[in-house]
């Protein structure tokens, strides 16, 4: 009898939810789920104001898993903020789905957030804090019980939804935070370093498990992370901020291999940085870089306001340096030096290389089967890498 | 030294771990005495004494008019409990003022105390500041005042301005308790709600309101137990009303009746009961 009950009040409910499913894309399908213009963030302290945004051009697109990373203040929590409406610009316009939602409270707008603390309700069930929201919007009673029930399927904690947060794991405390706002099938679904208290096994088991989630439902993630590994990973797009301002914003791979800004090849992994003076373009396009004591290296290409006979920064990721006893031949920047440390990996050594002009030079070698320890301390060696690798960036 | 109880036999601690290189004395497990065990059977009996003859001597079966030395058992005091008119009154007045005291300085508390936790406004530290010295003023300050206040009003003291003074002294203890309830909440949670749909009044009503009600009914009891056995401050301003301490103390001169430790015994097991469905209440919800 109860199956019946439920399969008749089930049918018109479904029905509905599809018909509205069709109509919501229609009249924004082409725009951005997010879109940020020039939005500034000032708090009063005193007499003084803070800028914690200064101004942040953002277009996230519909699907798109986003990360705002950057160190703590440099305004990335406030901007996720302000698109959920818990905080209001001081200036510019905040869309969602090309609407302006600018002064519009937090419960009128269509997207959900979750918690750095998960903020479940502790005296509500698992079930019941996932209810909340579609409870709020007067969805069918039986077409809640039905979501509820998928949704938390689909974080696989079906068998939890009798309990109350306090019961439950870390890690399951997380994804019932997931299943509450998901459960609203929001435009985007902010996350707030949702896995920060998590330890490190279960945060790694986590983020495969959101990646895993993001693409089964298809909703834009937008994802505030202070862990670089995190956002390389995770995310389609990652936009690098530092001080309120975004300083990089492009694909994991054009942020780490591309890094515009000194900030952003210091925030992501680990780079060196020489200074040298740039010097004019050879036959192949490069430019030489003259970092003092007769060393050289080489840059593909300059980025725009560089010039030949500017002072400039070059990096170079560790892991792109060849080390080598022997002088290697070609098109190569090559740079004699000399072991100040060697500290075996496992699977990759680390080599610390002093130059001629006082610098330090970091390099990864991985230990593949087929290399052996090339040198111990204080001895000479030569290190290459391809122009490619290397990019000036403004002093 | 921990304060056990019960559960665990005073015996038997667990055998001293054994030597390594075999120098040390061989002696059997040495005997710790438990005192924090007995400071606590001490500290109970000491608070329960009190009870214990006030709930005994409701038993006594008195041969003259004073019920201080014990005569023998008796229920007759139980099946007239009733039986002096003028207490009855004196009882209805104090759980009558008790409950609305309750009622007033809860809801006004409560507020105050969300007030005071969650925002920060001009004043606030002059609230903190009355609030303080509402509750650490002696009590015959507060009723003098009180009282002078009143006459200073034309007011005629009585029923209602006994309520006025209850609700004074009492809105502070119900204040601080929630506020230290609210100062420990997660404001994430009320966000969470908003997040989700929820308007403020929904907000407040599903959310904020069942994680302060703890600390609402700790203060709403506060304020009834503080008010039912008021004494001082209630002489200032009960006029011709009188109310259960009032009348005891009255009823002394002339030997207080054995049907006070009927009611008394009553009012305690009434706040016994209390104490128990909370406790099993709690256990139950976690």
């Amino acid at each position: 009898m109860v199956t019946t009950a439920n399969s008749s009040t089930e049918e018109p409910a479904v029905t509905a939810q599809d018909a509205s499913a069709q109509d919501s894309p229609n009249p924004s399908e082409q725009g951005p789920e997010i879109s940020l213009e020039r939005v500034v963030k000032a708090y009063r302290t005193g007499s003084d104001t803070v800028r914690a945004v200064g101004g942040v051009d953002l277009e996230i697109a519909r699907g798109e898993f986003f990360s705002l990373l950057g160190p703590s203040g440099c305004g990335k929590t406030t901007t996720m903020r302000m698109i959920a409406g818990f905080e209001e610009p001081t200036e510019g316009v905040v869309r969602l789905s090309g609407r302006d939602v600018t002064g519009v409270p937090a419960n009128r707008r269509d997207v959900n957030m979750v918690f750095q603390s998960y903020a479940l309700f502790p005296h509500m069930t698992v079930e019941a804090n996932v209810a909340f929201g579609l409870e709020r919007k007067r969805v069918p009673k039986a077409e809640i019980r039905r979501r509820v029930g998928e949704m938390l399927e689909l974080v696989e904690l079906g068998h939890r939804a009798k309990h109350r947060p306090a019961q439950l794991s870390g890690g399951q405390q997380q994804r019932v935070a997931l299943a509450r706002a998901l459960v609203n099938e929001p435009g985007a679904l902010l996350l707030d370093e949702p896995l920060g208290a998590l330890d490190l096994k279960l945060r790694q088991s986590m983020q495969v498990e959101l990646k895993r989630i993001q693409r089964e439902v298809g909703i834009t993630f937008v994802y505030v992370t202070h862990d670089q590994g995190e956002a390389l990973t995770m995310s389609d797009r990652v936009a690098v901020m530092n001080n309120g301002l975004v300083e990089q914003l492009g694909t994991p791979a054009e942020i780490y291999e591309r890094p515009a800004t000194r900030f952003v090849a210091d925030f992501i992994g680990t780079s060196n940085l020489l200074t040298g003076t740039i010097g004019a373009a050879d036959a192949a396009g490069h430019h030489r870089v003259e970092l003092g004591h007769d060393l050289t290296a080489l840059v593909a290409e300059l980025p725009k306001g560089l010039s030949a006979g500017d002072r400039a920064h070059l990096t170079v990721r560790p892991e792109k340096v060849r080390i080598g006893l022997e002088r290697p031949g070609g098109d190569l920047s090559i740079l004699p030096g000399t072991v100040a440390e060697t500290v075996y990996m496992g699977s990759a050594t680390h080599y610390q290389v002093s130059l001629a002009n006082g610098a330090e030079v970091t390099v990864y070698q991985q230990n593949s089967s087929d290399s052996t320890l090339v040198a111990g301390r204080g001895e000479a060696v030569w290190l290459s890498w391809a122009p490619r690798h290397s990019y000036a960036l403004p002093v | 030294m921990s304060v056990r109880l019960g559960t665990e036999p005073p015996s038997a601690p667990p055998p001293p771990p054994a030597r390594l290189g075999g120098t040390g004395r061989t002696r059997g497990p040495r005997r710790r005495i438990d005192w924090g065990r007995y400071y606590t059977w001490l500290v109970l009996a000491w608070l329960f004494t009190p009870i214990v003859f006030m709930v005994a001597f409701s038993f006594n079966d008195p041969a003259g008019k004073h019920n201080i030395t014990w005569q023998g058992f008796t229920f007759k005091w139980y099946a007239n409990a009733f039986a002096h008119p003028t207490l009855n009154e004196a009882m209805f007045n104090s759980v009558s003022i008790a409950l609305l005291s309750m009622l007033i300085a809860g809801a006004l508390g409560s507020l105050l105390g969300l007030a005071l936790g969650r925002f920060s406004f001009r004043g606030k530290q002059l609230t903190n500041l009355v609030m303080f010295s509402a509750i650490s003023a002696p009590e015959v300050v507060l009723g003098a005042a009180l009282l002078s206040t009143f006459l200073m009003m034309n007011v005629t003291t009585g029923y209602w301005t006994t309520v006025v003074a209850h609700v004074m002294f009492c809105v502070s203890f119900v204040a601080i308790t929630v506020r230290a309830r609210v100062i420990t909440l997660d404001p994430a949670l009320e966000e969470a709600a908003r997040d989700l749909g929820a308007g403020p009044f929904t907000t407040f009503r599903l959310v904020t309101l069942p994680m302060l009600f703890p600390a609402i009914m700790a203060g709403g009891l506060l304020a009834f137990a503080l008010s039912i056995d008021d004494y001082i401050i209630t002489t200032f301003v009960s006029g011709d009303v009188t109310t259960f301490p009032l009348w005891v103390w009255g009823a002394t001169r002339v030997g207080i009746p054995p049907q006070v430790n009927v009611m008394g015994t009553l009012l305690f097991g009434v706040g016994l009961i209390m104490a128990v469905v909370n406790v099993v209440m709690a256990n139950r919800r976690r």
